[in-house]
C-alpha cells in the first residue's frame, strides 16, 4: 500500500503520519514502553512496557483491576498515559493522536459491555463502521456503491445475523449485539484489533465460532483479546500475557504461564 | 401545591404560638418615669415659657425616650391626641399618621390627620431645642450616636458647638469620636495665620482618614479663576500635595478592601444560592431547575413571618431560618417523590420536569401572593453600616449574609462528613448498587438528600430577602449564577463551590467599575463559559474512573 | 416495523396536507373573496397563524438538534431573536425619515441616545439582500464559534445545557443594555414597511403567511433529508453513544457542529419571518424561559420525528393563546404541568401516543 493511497483516505490525519505507512518492517505493530497512568493516586498503568507483533494473536489475562481496560484506553487515544511512549508500528506516535484518527489509522476496539447504535439496524450499523472517508461533508453525500453492499452482506453471513439484518440494533440478545460489534470491527478492515471480553453473553456454539473467527484472523489482522474465560483463552492463544497491578508480570505460552509460580500466586492469592 | 400550602399555613401557625410565649413584653416602671411624665405635661399643656423649661427638663433627666422625643419636637412630628390627651409621635403616611407612644415607644394605630393636634415651636424654641439636643447626642451613651453629633457640629461654624466639642474632647474616651473631634480643630488650625500651627496640623491631618480633610487639602492645592493658587504660600502647599498623597495611598487601600468586601458578599449570596444546589447536583447528579423557587419560597417565609410577627423583626428573621428550611426542605422531598426519582438516570428529563415544577411554584406565589414584589423588613441591627472610618464602611447585612453563608457551610459540611445521613449520602453517590446491597435505604437516603439540598435553599432565601426583594422572579435571577457557581467549582466538591462562589463576586465587583454592572455580569458568563469549554469538569475535578461515566 | 412506519408516514402526510392548505389557501381565499366574505381570514387570524409556522420552523430546528443529535439546547432561542434583530434591523432602515424624529440616517431610539452617527455593524442593513444574509450567517457564526468551543472540549449533557442558556441569558442582557445599539429595553419596533410594502397590509400579511408556510416545508424537507443520509445516521449514532462513533474514526465535534450551526439558520429564518409578523423584537426574545417553552413544544410534539415539533409548536402556541386571553394565570400553570406530564407519561410525546395507537389497532 502506498503512502499516497493512504494520504487519499484519511485526509484529515495525513499530518499525524511521519512516513505515511504504518512501518512494521522491524516487527512490533505496537511499541508500549514504560507507560503509567494514576487516577488520584491509584497506579492504573505501572511502567508498562509491551510490544506485539504484525499478525499475531495475543491473549491478555489478569485479575481485576490489573489495567487491561486502561491498556487499550491508552493504545485507543481515550486516556493519555502521565509518561511513556505509544508506538503504532514504527512512525507513528499513537500520543500525538485523538480517537478519531486512531481509529483511522487501523486501530478498532470493541468494548466489554457491547457497544452498538441500538436505534439503527443492523445493517446501517454495519454501514456506519464501513471504511470509507468519514468527514461531515463526505458522508452527508455517501452512497454504498455495489461492491461496498457485498462486503456488507458478505459480514452479515460471516456474524450470522442474516434474518436480522434489517431489525433494529436494540432488540438482539446480548450475544448478537457482540457480533454485531465484531461485524463492526471487520467492516473497518483494521490492522490491529482490541477485543475486550469477546464472548460475554454467548452460547457454547457462538463462543466456538468466534474462536474459530478470530483464529482465522491473525496473520493479517493483529489482535489483542482481553478475557476472563482461560478455556477460551487456551483454545485460541499462542501468546498469551499476564498483567498484575498495571504492569506485565510474565509472558509465555499458555502452558509456561500457568505453571510460573508467580502467576499463581496472583490467582489464587497468597 | 395545594397540599404544600396549607402545611405552610398549619406549621406558620406552630411557629408563631411558639413565639408568642417568647415575648412577653417588659412591663414599664411608672414611679421611675415620673419626671419624664411632669415634663411631657408641661411640654403639652404649658405656657412658651413652661415648654422651654420643659425641654430644659428633658435633657437633664436621663431617660431614653428624652432623645426621641426632642427630634420629633423638633421635625414636627410630636401630636397630642385629641381623644385622651396621649403624646405621639407620628410618621406620615400618605393618608394621616402611624403613631406611637411617645413615652413607651411601642407602636399604635395609624389615624387620620384631624385626629391629632402638633405641638408647635417658636423659633427661639427651635434653636434652643437644637442647642439642647445635639447637647445629648454629644453626650450619649451610643457612640455611634456621638460620632455623628461629632460630625453634625463640626460642619457648621458655630461658636457655641465649638465649646460644647471642646468640653467634650477632655472627657471622651472613645478614640474615633474622640479623633473626630481632634480632626474638627485641626482643620480650624489651617486656617490660621500661624503658619507653623498650619503646618502642624497638615502634619497630624495627614494620618487621619477623613473625606472632610481631603476635601480641605484638595481645596488648597487648586487654582483659582485667575490661575493663582488657592493657597498662596508654596511651602505650606507642598506640604498639602505630599499629605494627600499619602492619604490618597490609603484611600486606595481601603476601596480595595471595601471591594474584596463588597466580592465577598456578593460570593456569599452566590455560595448561599449554588451550596443546596451542589448537593442536589454535586452529590447526587440531579438537575433541579426549581432550586432558584426553593430559595423564592424561603423568602416568601421570611415575609409570611414577618407578617405573623409585624413588631419583632429581629426574631421573626432568626425564626424564618429553621421554618423556610422546613418548608423548602418538605417541598423538595415532595418533587423527589413525585416527580425525580421516576427520573434517575435521565439527566436531561429531570431538568425539563423539575423547570416545569419551578413555573408552578413561581405562578403560585404569584396567585397567593401578588405578582408584586414584596418588601421584607430589615431588623435594626441588621441596617446601617459598620464606619470603620471615613473611607471605609461595610453595611451590616452584607457583612451577616457573609457570615451567615460560612455558618451554613460549615455546618453542611459537618452534616456530610459525621453523621450517619452523611455517610450514607456519600455512599449512594459513589456507588448506589452497592450501598443498596449493604441494605442502606437507597430511596429515603435520596428523600433525605434532596431535602437537604432544598432545605439549604430554603435558608439561602431568607438571606436573600435581606438584600433584595421578595418576588416570584427571585429564584429565576440566581438559578443561571448557580449553576455557573457549581460548575465552575467542579460538580461534587463542595469546597470548590465555595471557592468558586467567593471568587466569582470579588471578580464581578472588581469588573464593575470599569465595566458596569450587567457587562460584568456578561464578562464573568463568558468567562465561566470559556472556562468550561477548557476545563469541563471545573476548578477542582474528580478524577478517576467514576468520573468517566 | 412495518406498521409504525406506515403510521409515521400517515401523521407525517397529514402534518403536510394541512400545513400545504394553511400555506396556499388561505392567501388565495383571502385574494379572492371579499373582506365581508364568511371565507375571508381576518388580519388578526393571518397573522397569527403566520406566527405558528415561524414557530413550527423554530421547533423543527431545535428537534433536529435535540432530537437527532441528543443536545439539549437550552439557548435556542438566542439564534431566533438574532434572525429576527437582523430582520428588524432591516425594518428600522425601511423608516427612513418617517419616524418620530424624521432623521433619515439615524433610527429614533438612536436620535433618542444622541448618537450622531450609525454604529459600524448597522451599516448594510439598508439592502434587503444583506440583510437577509445576516439572518443566516449571524445566527450561524454565533453557533459555529459556540459550537466549536464546546464540542471540541467535548462538554456533553447537562453541562452543555447549562452553557447555552447561560449564553442566552449573556445575550438578553447584553442587548438590554442600551450602549447595544440595538434599541435596549424596548428593542426595535415601530416597523413601516418591507421592500417597499406596508407591513399592516392584508397583501403583505397573506404573503408572509405563504412565505412562513413554504419556509417550514422546505426545511421540513430538507432536515428529512438530512436525517435519512448515512450524516444522519451517524449524528443518531452519536446521540446513543457518542464515543462509539468516535471509535470509528467520526469526528463527532465536527458532525455535531455543522447540525448545530445549521439548525441555528434554521431558527435564524425563523425569525426573521416572525418578526415582520408581530412587528417587534425585543431583548426578551433572548430570555432562557422562552428557550424552554420551545423545548416543551417538541417535548410535547415527540421529538426525533420533525413533524412531531410542528403540531407540538402549533397546539402548545395555540393553547398558549387562548390560556393567556381567558385566564392569564392558568397559563404558567399548564405550562409547567405540560413538562412535568410529558417527562414522566409522555416520553415520546403526542406523536409516539398516536404511533402506539396505531401499532394497537393494527395488531
Amino acid at each position: 500500500m502506498s503512502a499516497k493511497q493512504i494520504r487519499h483516505e484519511i485526509p484529515m490525519t495525513d499530518h499525524l503520519f511521519h512516513e505515511g505507512v504504518v512501518d512494521t518492517r522491524h516487527g512490533p505493530i505496537l511499541y508500549l514502553d514504560d507507560v503509567s497512568v494514576s487516577f488520584d493516586g491509584f497506579k492504573a498503568l505501572n511502567n508498562l512496557s509491551l510490544v506485539i507483533d504484525a499478525g499475531e494473536l495475543r491473549c491478555m489475562i489478569g485479575p481485576n483491576g490489573a489495567g487491561k481496560t486502561t491498556l487499550m484506553d491508552v493504545i485507543t487515544g481515550k486516556t493519555r498515559p502521565d509518561v511513556g511512549t505509544v508506538f503504532f508500528g514504527q512512525t507513528i506516535d499513537l500520543l500525538e493522536m485523538d480517537e478519531p484518527a486512531i481509529a483511522q489509522a487501523g486501530i478498532c476496539r470493541k468494548f466489554q459491555k457491547p457497544s452498538v447504535f441500538d436505534a439503527l439496524t443492523v445493517f446501517e450499523n454495519l454501514e456506519l463502521a464501513l471504511k470509507a472517508n468519514k468527514g461531515a461533508w463526505a458522508t452527508l453525500f455517501h452512497r454504498l456503491d455495489g461492491e461496498q453492499r457485498d462486503k456488507i452482506h458478505h459480514i452479515i453471513d460471516t456474524i450470522g445475523l442474516k434474518a436480522n439484518y434489517q431489525h433494529r440494533a436494540g432488540i438482539l440478545s446480548h450475544g448478537q449485539k457482540q457480533w454485531l460489534e465484531i461485524g463492526m470491527l471487520l467492516m473497518q478492515e483494521p490492522k490491529v484489533m482490541l477485543v475486550d471480553e469477546p464472548i460475554a453473553g454467548m452460547t457454547h456454539q457462538e463462543v466456538e465460532r468466534t474462536a474459530e473467527l478470530l483464529v482465522s484472523l491473525q496473520g493479517e489482522r493483529s489482535i489483542i483479546v482481553v478475557e476472563h474465560d482461560m478455556e477460551f483463552v487456551r483454545s485460541i492463544a499462542t501468546k498469551v500475557t499476564v498483567l498484575h497491578e498495571g504492569a506485565v508480570l510474565t509472558e509465555g505460552t499458555m502452558s509456561e504461564v500457568q505453571n510460573d509460580p508467580r502467576v499463581i500466586q496472583v490467582y489464587l492469592g497468597g | 401545591m395545594k397540599v404544600n400550602s396549607l402545611k405552610t399555613d398549619y406549621l406558620l401557625t406552630a411557629f408563631f404560638l411558639l413565639v408568642f410565649s417568647f415575648c412577653v413584653h417588659a412591663a414599664e416602671n411608672p414611679t421611675a418615669q415620673q419626671p419624664l411624665f411632669d415634663a411631657l405635661h408641661d411640654l403639652q399643656q404649658g405656657a412658651i415659657n413652661d415648654r422651654e423649661h420643659a425641654i430644659a427638663q428633658l435633657s437633664e433627666i436621663q431617660s431614653e425616650r428624652s432623645l426621641p422625643i426632642l427630634r420629633a419636637l423638633l421635625d414636627g412630628k410630636l401630636f397630642t391626641l385629641k381623644s385622651g390627651n396621649q403624646l405621639v409621635i407620628g410618621e406620615d403616611n400618605h393618608h394621616g399618621y402611624d403613631i406611637s407612644d411617645a413615652v413607651s415607644g411601642i407602636k399604635l394605630d395609624s389615624i387620620e390627620r384631624s385626629d391629632v393636634t402638633k405641638i408647635n415651636l417658636t423659633n427661639n424654641l427651635r434653636v434652643s431645642l437644637r442647642k439642647t439636643i445635639g447637647q445629648l447626642e454629644l453626650n450619649a451613651q451610643d457612640p455611634v450616636i456621638r460620632l455623628a453629633a461629632v460630625k453634625a457640629m463640626g460642619s457648621d461654624d458655630d461658636e457655641n458647638a465649638l465649646a460644647l466639642l471642646h468640653k467634650r474632647a477632655d472627657i471622651e474616651k472613645e478614640s474615633n469620636v474622640k479623633q473626630a473631634i481632634d480632626t474638627i480643630f485641626l482643620l480650624k488650625e489651617m486656617n490660621s495665620s500661624d503658619k507653623a500651627l498650619r503646618i502642624a496640623a497638615i502634619d497630624k491631618l495627614k494620618e487621619v482618614n477623613s473625606i472632610d480633610v481631603v476635601n480641605r487639602l484638595n481645596v488648597m492645592i487648586e487654582k483659582d479663576d485667575n490661575g493663582n493658587y488657592l493657597e498662596s504660600d508654596a511651602e505650606v502647599r507642598n506640604l498639602a500635595k505630599v499629605a494627600l498623597v499619602k492619604i490618597n495611598s490609603r484611600l486606595q487601600f481601603y476601596s480595595t478592601i471595601e471591594t474584596v468586601f463588597f466580592g465577598l458578599s456578593l460570593g456569599a449570596v452566590l455560595v448561599l444560592a449554588a451550596i443546596g444546589l451542589a448537593i442536589t447536583f454535586g452529590v447526587m447528579g440531579v438537575i433541579n431547575m426549581a432550586h432558584g423557587e426553593l430559595m423564592m419560597l424561603g423568602a416568601y417565609t421570611t415575609y409570611v413571618m414577618q407578617q405573623l410577627l409585624p413588631n419583632h423583626l429581629g426574631v421573626s428573621l432568626f425564626l424564618s431560618i429553621p421554618a423556610a428550611f422546613v418548608i423548602s426542605g418538605l417541598a423538595g422531598i415532595i418533587i423527589e417523590r413525585g416527580i425525580i426519582r421516576f427520573l434517575y438516570g435521565r439527566p436531561l428529563e429531570t431538568l425539563l420536569a423539575t423547570f416545569g415544577v419551578s413555573l408552578v411554584l413561581q405562578q403560585s406565589v404569584r396567585s397567593i401572593f401578588s405578582p408584586l414584589n414584596r418588601s421584607v423588613a430589615t431588623p435594626e441591627w441588621m441596617s446601617g453600616s459598620w464606619q470603620i472610618n471615613d473611607f471605609l464602611s461595610l453595611t451590616w447585612n452584607r457583612f451577616y449574609i457573609l457570615v451567615f453563608c460560612l455558618m451554613v457551610f460549615v455546618l453542611l459540611l459537618q452534616i456530610l462528613r459525621h453523621t450517619r445521613l452523611g455517610l450514607e449520602v456519600r455512599a449512594v453517590a459513589q456507588n448506589r448498587n452497592m450501598a443498596k446491597a449493604m441494605g442502606i435505604p437507597t430511596d429515603s437516603v435520596d428523600a433525605m438528600t434532596f431535602g437537604l439540598g432544598s432545605g439549604i435553599a430554603g435558608v439561602a432565601g431568607v438571606a436573600l430577602s435581606q438584600i433584595t426583594n421578595v418576588g416570584p422572579n427571585l429564584g429565576q435571577a440566581y438559578i443561571v449564577d448557580s449553576f455557573m457557581v457549581v460548575v465552575f467549582g467542579g460538580v461534587g466538591n463542595l469546597l470548590g463551590t465555595l471557592v468558586a462562589g467567593f471568587s466569582l463576586g470579588i471578580a464581578n465587583k472588581f469588573l464593575e467599575p470599569f465595566a458596569g454592572a450587567v457587562l460584568a455580569k456578561i464578562l464573568v458568563l463568558i468567562f465561566i463559559i470559556l472556562f468550561i469549554q477548557k476545563r469541563p469538569r471545573g476548578l477542582f475535578p474528580q478524577k478517576g474512573r467514576a468520573a468517566d461515566s | 416495523m412495518e406498521s409504525m412506519k406506515l403510521g409515521q408516514d400517515k401523521t407525517c402526510i397529514a402534518v403536510l396536507g394541512i400545513l400545504a392548505v394553511v400555506t396556499f389557501l388561505i392567501p388565495l381565499c383571502n385574494w379572492i373573496f371579499p373582506a365581508n366574505s364568511m371565507l375571508h381570514f381576518s388580519a388578526y387570524t393571518v397573522s397569527v397563524l403566520g406566527k405558528y409556522l415561524t414557530f413550527a420552523l423554530l421547533g423543527l430546528s431545535l428537534d433536529l438538534v435535540w432530537g437527532y443529535c441528543g443536545i439539549l439546547a437550552l439557548g435556542h432561542g438566542a439564534f431566533f431573536a438574532l434572525g429576527g434583530y437582523a430582520m428588524g434591523m432591516y425594518l428600522m432602515r425601511q423608516i427612513g425619515t418617517r419616524g418620530v424624529y424624521g432623521n433619515a440616517n439615524l433610527p429614533d431610539f438612536m436620535v433618542f441616545l444622541n448618537w450622531k452617527e450609525l454604529p459600524w455593524y448597522w451599516i448594510g442593513f439598508d439592502h434587503f439582500g444583506f440583510a437577509m444574509l445576516m439572518v443566516v450567517l449571524a445566527p450561524g457564526a454565533l453557533a459555529f464559534i459556540f459550537g466549536y468551543l464546546a464540542f471540541r472540549s467535548r462538554v456533553t449533557g447537562v453541562y452543555l445545557s447549562i452553557i447555552t442558556q447561560a449564553l442566552t441569558y449573556a445575550l438578553m442582557l447584553a442587548f438590554f443594555r442600551n450602549e447595544m445599539g440595538f434599541g435596549g429595553n424596548n428593542g426595535l419596533t415601530d416597523c413601516k414597511d418591507i421592500l417597499g410594502f406596508n407591513i399592516q397590509s392584508e397583501e403583505v400579511r397573506s404573503m408572509l403567511l405563504m412565505l412562513s408556510g413554504i419556509a417550514l416545508i422546505s426545511a421540513f424537507g430538507i432536515c428529512r433529508w438530512l436525517v435519512n443520509t448515512k450524516l444522519g445516521r451517524v449524528v443518531t449514532a452519536i446521540r446513543d453513544q457518542e464515543s462509539r462513533v468516535r471509535f470509528l474514526g467520526y469526528r463527532v465535534d465536527m458532525f455535531k457542529l455543522w447540525i448545530f450551526v445549521f439548525a441555528a439558520m434554521i431558527a435564524g429564518v425563523a425569525g426573521a419571518l416572525y418578526v415582520p409578523q408581530v412587528g417587534i423584537i425585543n431583548p426578551s426574545e433572548f430570555s432562557p424561559l422562552n428557550s424552554l417553552e420551545i423545548v416543551v413544544w417538541v417535548a410535547i410534539g415527540g421529538r426525533n420525528t420533525l413533524y412531531g415539533a410542528i403540531i407540538g409548536a402549533v397546539l402548545v402556541n395555540y393553547s398558549k393563546t387562548m390560556l393567556t386571553g381567558l385566564m392569564p394565570e392558568l397559563w404558567l400553570f399548564t405550562l409547567g404541568a405540560a413538562f412535568v406530564v410529558v417527562t414522566i407519561f409522555l416520553p415520546d410525546g403526542l406523536v409516539g401516543l398516536l404511533r402506539r395507537r396505531l401499532q394497537e389497532q393494527h395488531a
